[in-house]
């Protein structure tokens, strides 16, 4: 019989503690011990990206990530997008471009996109396609994907300015 | 979903930890520093390790030291993000960045490791698959069967190398760093491999690959392309990596070495290719021939993506445009 | 139709939008329940083989192991056409295909019921395995089903509208062509999913990633003998559908036969490989097409013959055979079709509905074909289309009514946008440009099973705080079928579409739509929510009118009020109109329902093929060709599309983008094979989907003229716009370097053979060399329309014919 073990976790900035077998990935953790099923799955063995999260703010797939391995990491889930009930700039810029069609692939793709507005504030459309590389999509063609991004970007770039000024 | 089996992970807490248990529990343990080849093999039961010891946290396998005209030392563990944007690979070993940023895709670069990438298995349709589709075909030589399925007369297996740094190393002649329990070693990149498909590392499997020592540049030109069917994602079915030594006058050869990977069980040197560049200035005309004889040594096989005579007819292309490259850098 | 429209036409947000982006949406694995078991299925690893015996007891004994099912206790089978409903949930005494379903084990958890798998041992005696066409058209004692008209081919369908040989013999030019559009799937990014759950008064629940619950909720009364009554089946949102989760399926029965054996929900989830083996894809179909025309480039003739792929079991497979041969005469006019398909049953996953529904791959040959006429002709691709395009208000040679056909300002719109005219044949060697049509019906005109009643409906509850509720059965696959809903009916009633309540494809809740599938679901959905939101309406406005002695048709709803259109100072606010309705006539409910209307093709088999309405598309293509390596790059796809009218540009431009996405993918790099009797590629990594580095530019132009069948004028954009890709990225390679690929995926090697035959003198071709001979039964004659027939099929003519 599989033994469980003790995880400590931050998550979304909120230390997490789990019981969950040893054998379980992050991916397994956050959907079925540590109630987050936000984050979806659709290979389980790094090939198509729908599992990213992001691991010290740089998107890493959590089907391939051992909670054993991750202590002292913060781990980022869409769950932890928003601020409060407020979207997030790039949820909103999907949902107003119809950048989610089946919407499964978001979770995964929204996660990339933070990560790469955080250190590239005005990505160029050849820097999104690279940066998303590691995400399959079946329902769009990316494209729409490419312009929610570009638009959250001109939104968090006037926010901020809206801040300084 | 896919799952991993049930194993006890090690966290040693430094090297010597490491290669102590690795040691001590022999065949039963394996190594993951990324786990981006480990996991998905473990979850396809490809690889059974009773113990799995974690080295991604060690920070002595961390770390870039050293300068390109005295030579640069890279720590195992560090990841193929940073390997390829690191501005003083960039600028002096160009093969390197561009053989990282080449690999996978962005996230599993974020874990990837240069170890990892440098041990990583090799590739086989008949092989990366799961327990129950590889028992649809009664296995395979590399795990649990008898026959090679991609040349079913062979006694060996024809599992492809898959990595992308290999080549670079081959090319560069970079030198590895290995750590035992018994001591540690150095050896030349292409001693690592193996022309076999099963046992493709020369390495004892109680040996930890610890840091790549790249040689002093100077004004020595490299250059990398890679083949496969999208833009991102897939493993390489041939890549190219080259190192020219010019003269001091300026386009002719002194020196080279031309590598390729993705081809066979185990990277290898177009020797007959870089000799045939070596007092030549890279012109067409060379640079054709040079390309002409990497593609007579290259005998892919039906094992990978595409179509295998193609490719083999790629290998030609592909040095060709590496060596443009090269001459574009010169 | 309206003047003004508020909702209809406007780039709104779906309703779903928000719940996606945040993460929130309950997929059918975030479904949890209280004690939940998990299941797992141990599947076939022999491609065809008798099952001797099966050895469960070590798995029946392990700690955590609940349940185990085996095929035994399930012995009635199912199937989504009712000719041929020939699965069993699990395999009984025979295994027809690597992947098919044996056992069944619910467990604590999937851990539990993974180990538990491995320790099950089945015997078999493996059959010879038939894995290709030629294989399955020999003959054999011992079929892959017995119930095949000739040992492996499993039907032959022979069609003659006109007398198609003489029509031939009497052109100037005759082509033969013989193309192969390889098997590919779906592909979606969730993997199949269900829960199940017995209630203890006898209910059974199945929460399920399929596009049709209806059908998925008849299997499920049918195998388990059970009324349908006593089952709920909830169709969760699909994380993609694409025809993948269109049909019931083993792991939906066998987690309602485990959770009515355990007395606890069971769950099961699929893994990547699974899915593979689930399938019902897009068949590979070997086709040859003989095409006549007069010298003045007009159409006298098509002669079109199928073969197909089918895999195992029938799935939809027999309705798509019909439909490798229904549409060729949608587009052009062609006064003399016969059509001769065969399907052929093999040792694979069973092919089924996929993106296009068996109609691309016959798109794919014409199309090229025409393109081929036109060269030989000396006259532009695009003038050769145009000159023989279908009338509207028509009717085809095989009977079907062809209404708004927006073909001609699609191809002339693409022409220009994309500078055709100064780019055909005229750019240097290794980049072209390509041309291509297509056309699609917007919902099949049958249902799968026959019956009078309607084919989608729609239940509206008005509540006195101004919500809405749509019901609906409908599913929503991504396409925003649950957002379309809500904008008709917000435009109709004048309220916020965001608010609008959408319950949808729910067996207990909502009334019957047949699913997500043929691309039925706006047109069908549409006008049954459009019958349902003008009857609430009458009852509004009634009210209303009372209340502000207001003549009833000067009354105008919008922004959330009712008011009068000469004083707009005259309203009540929506949530006070249904107040005055309510008082005046009770609790205020409404139903609206579709049905298509009669088809004119009364022959057998003439029931696939009718539809509403039909889309059409027109694409270019414009591309590079590495001659050294023969690698691709897409420049840019210009594509037009004949929506009728958007009810949501932005969700129509996504479909177009979508359908252009995987089409190109299914050109470039989609495909399966299979070796040893296994698939080849069942990963996400092997079986090829092209990334976000792999895209190119796509400019949409949509061409709105409104359909009077569509609500609103719309039609159907699902599927269409992915018809035109293949063809048109072949065209564009031999613009390129002058060589003919007649199949599909496109690959580098296929393309420096074709150069290299061409060097050599050969024809520079790459594709199938020939069609293998079969002979059809029953044959069927009818009259084309224009010449005085009646729909129905006729005694043959003097001469019989076997199959060419």
């Amino acid at each position: 019989m599989r033994s469980k073990e003790l995880h400590r976790l931050m998550v979304n900035r909120e230390l997490r503690e789990v019981a969950a077998y040893s054998s379980r990935t992050l991916l397994e953790v956050l959907r079925e011990d540590l109630g987050l099923p936000g984050t979806k799955h659709g290979c389980e063995v790094g090939e198509c990206g729908t599992c990213t999260v992001l691991l010290d703010g740089q998107p890493a797939l959590s089907c391939l990530l051992l909670p054993a391995d991750l202590e002292g990491q913060h781990i980022t889930t869409v769950e932890g997008m928003a601020n409060g009930a407020e979207l997030h700039p790039l949820q909103s810029a999907f949902a107003d471009l119809g950048a989610a069609q089946c919407g499964y692939c978001t979770p995964g793709i929204l996660m990339v996109a933070k990560a790469l507005l955080e250190e590239n504030p005005e990505p160029t459309r050849a820097q999104i396609e690279e940066a998303l590389g590691g995400n399959l999509c079946r329902c769009t063609g990316y494209l729409k994907i490419f312009e929610a991004i570009e638009l959250a970007a001109k939104t968090l770039h006037q926010e901020e300015h809206a801040h300084a000024g | 979903m896919l799952r991993l089996p049930d194993f006890t992970f090690r966290r040693p807490k430094d090297l010597r930890e490491a290669a102590a248990i690795l040691a001590g529990e022999g065949s039963r343990a394996m190594l993951v520093a990324g786990g981006t080849d480990l996991w998905p093999k473990m979850k396809r039961r490809q690889m059974e390790p009773r113990v799995v010891i974690g080295l991604r946290h060690l920070s002595d396998l961390r770390g870039v030291s050293g300068s390109p005209t005295t030579g640069v030392s890279l720590g195992a563990n560090i990841t193929l993000r940073e390997l390829e944007r690191e501005p003083m690979l960039l600028d002096r070993y160009p093969a390197v960045a561009e053989g990282a940023h080449s690999i996978s895709s962005p996230p599993l670069k974020t874990m990837g490791t240069l170890g990892g990438n440098l041990c990583v298995d090799t590739r086989c349709f008949y092989y990366d698959q799961t327990y129950e589709w590889r028992q649809s075909i009664h296995f395979c030589l590399k795990k649990d069967g008898d026959t090679c399925w991609v040349a079913p007369g062979s006694s060996r297996c024809w599992a492809v190398s898959s990595t992308d740094l290999a080549p670079v190393m081959l090319a560069l002649n970079s030198r590895l760093h290995l750590l035992s329990n018994s001591g540690e070693r150095t050896i030349e990149a292409g001693q690592l491999y193996n022309p076999d498909g099963i046992a493709y590392l020369k390495k004892r499997p109680d040996e930890i690959v610890t840091k790549v020592d790249l040689p002093p540049i100077n004004g020595d030109i490299t250059a990398f392309r890679k083949l496969r069917r999208r833009g991102s994602i897939d493993f390489p079915i041939l890549n190219v990596a080259a190192w020219i030594r010019p003269s001091k006058k300026g386009r002719v050869v002194e020196a080279a070495r031309i590598a390729i990977g993705g081809i066979t069980s185990a990277p290898f040197l177009s020797v007959v290719a870089a000799n045939s560049l070596i007092g030549r200035e890279l012109n067409a005309d060379s640079i054709h021939e040079a390309a002409q004889a990497a593609r007579l040594e290259s005998r892919p096989l039906d094992n990978t993506d595409l179509d295998f005579s193609w490719r083999r007819q790629m290998v030609e292309v592909w040095v060709r445009r590496t060596l443009e490259d090269v001459t574009r850098r010169l | 139709m309206p003047d003004k429209l508020n909702v209809v036409g406007q780039p709104l947000r779906k309703v779903d939008a928000a719940a996606k982006v945040a993460g929130r949406t309950i997929f059918a694995d975030d479904v949890v329940l209280p004690n939940m078991l998990y299941a797992k299925l141990l599947r076939s690893t022999r491609p065809h083989a008798r099952i001797i015996n099966i050895e469960a007891s070590a798995a029946e004994t392990m700690e955590g192991v609940k349940s185990i099912l085996l095929g035994s206790e399930l012995p009635i089978t199912f199937g989504i056409l009712p000719v041929s409903q020939d699965e069993h949930t699990l395999a009984i005494d025979r295994v027809r295909y690597v992947g098919e379903p044996i056992v069944a084990v619910a467990a604590v958890d999937e851990e539990t019921a993974e180990d538990a798998i491995r320790r099950i041992t089945v015997e078999y005696e493996d059959l010879p395995p038939i894995m290709s066409i030629p294989d399955g058209v020999r003959a054999t004692d011992d079929p892959i089903q017995a119930y095949a008209e000739q040992g492996n081919i499993h039907k032959t369908i022979s069609f003659e509208f006109g007398e198609t040989k003489s029509a031939l013999e009497q052109s100037d030019l005759i082509l033969d062509d013989t193309f192969f559009y390889q098997g590919n799937t779906h592909l979606p990014l969730e993997q199949h999913a269900a829960v199940a759950v017995y209630q203890p008064d006898g209910k059974l629940v199945l929460w399920s990633a399929t596009q049709t619950p209806h059908y998925v909720h008849r299997a499920l009364a049918r195998v388990l003998e059970m009324p349908a009554s006593r089952i709920q089946v909830i169709a969760c949102p699909n994380g993609g559908g694409f025809g993948g989760k269109s049909d019931p399926f083993s792991h939906e029965i066998a987690v309602a036969k485990l959770a009515m054996k355990t007395g606890r929900p069971v769950k099961i989830a699929l893994t990547r490989e699974e899915v593979f083996y689930c399938h019902r894809g897009r068949h590979p179909v070997l086709m040859h097409s003989r095409l006549g025309l007069k010298k003045d480039g007009s159409i006298t003739g098509m002669h079109f013959k199928t073969r197909l792929d089918v895999g195992a079991y029938g799935s939809y497979g027999v309705a798509i055979t019909y439909y490798t041969g229904a549409l060729q005469t949608t587009t052009y006019h062609i006064p003399a079709y016969k059509f001769e398909g065969a399907r052929l049953f093999t040792n694979k996953p069973p092919c089924g509905p996929k993106r296009g529904h068996g109609t691309p791959q016959p798109r794919f040959g014409m199309e090229i074909q025409l393109d081929k006429a036109a060269e030989l002709l000396g006259v532009d691709p695009a003038e050769l289309r145009l000159q023989n395009l279908v009338q509207p208000n028509s009717l085809t040679a095989n009977w079907l009514t062809i209404r708004t056909i927006g073909l001609r300002r699609c191809i002339e719109k693409v022409i220009e946008a994309s500078g055709w005219k100064s780019k055909f044949r005229k750019l240097p060697f290794g980049r072209g440009v390509g041309l291509a049509c297509g056309c699609y019906l917007t919902g099949a005109g049958l249902p799968i099973y026959w019956n009078n009643m309607p084919q989608s409906g729609v239940q509206l509850k008005l509540d006195r705080s101004g919500l809405v509720t749509v019901f609906c059965g409908s599913t929503d696959i991504g396409q925003g079928s649950d957002s379309i809903l809500a904008y008709i009916v917000g435009e109709i009633l004048g309220i916020d579409p965001l608010h609008i309540r959408v319950v949808t494809g729910d067996t207990d809740l909502t009334p019957v739509d047949l699913g997500s599938y043929s691309s039925r679901v706006t047109l069908m959905t549409g006008n049954a929510a459009i019958q349902a939101a003008e009857r609430a309406r009458e009852l509004l406005n009634d009210a209303v009118a009372a209340e502000l002695k207001v003549p009833k048709d000067r009354l105008v709803a919008a922004d959330n009020r009712i008011f009068d259109s000469e004083d707009s100072a005259k309203c009540v606010d929506f949530a006070k109109a249904v107040q005055l309705a309510e008082a005046k006539f009770g609790t205020i409910g409404t139903v609206g329902s579709y049905k298509p209307p009669a088809s004119a093709a009364k022959y057998k088999g003439g029931g696939v093929g009718p539809s509403p309405t039909y889309s059409f598309s027109a694409s270019v293509i414009e591309l590079e060709v590495d001659p050294q390596t023969g690698i691709i790059r897409i420049e840019k796809v210009w594509i037009a599309h004949d929506i009728g009218r958007s009810i949501n540009p932005m969700l129509v431009i996504g479909q177009v983008e979508g359908s252009v996405y995987m089409g190109l993918g299914e050109a470039l790099m989609e495909e399966q094979e299979f070796r040893l009797g296994v698939h080849k590629t069942p990963s996400m990594l092997d079986y090829k989907s092209p990334t976000s580095m792999d895209m190119y530019s796509i400019e949409t132009i949509l061409i709105e003229e409104p359909d009077p069948v569509g609500p609103f004028g719309a039609k159907e954009v699902g599927q269409g716009p992915l018809l035109p890709m293949p063809p048109a990225l072949c065209n564009a390679v031999y613009d390129a370097v002058r060589v003919r690929i007649d199949e599909i995926p496109v690959t580098p090697e296929k393309i420096l053979r074709a150069l290299k035959a061409k060097s050599q003198g050969k024809e520079g071709r790459f594709g199938p060399q020939s069609f293998p001979t079969i002979e059809y039964r029953d044959p069927m004659f009818i009259l084309p329309p224009w010449s005085g027939g009646d729909g129905r099929s006729s005694a043959q003519p003097e001469y019989t014919r076997k199959g060419l």
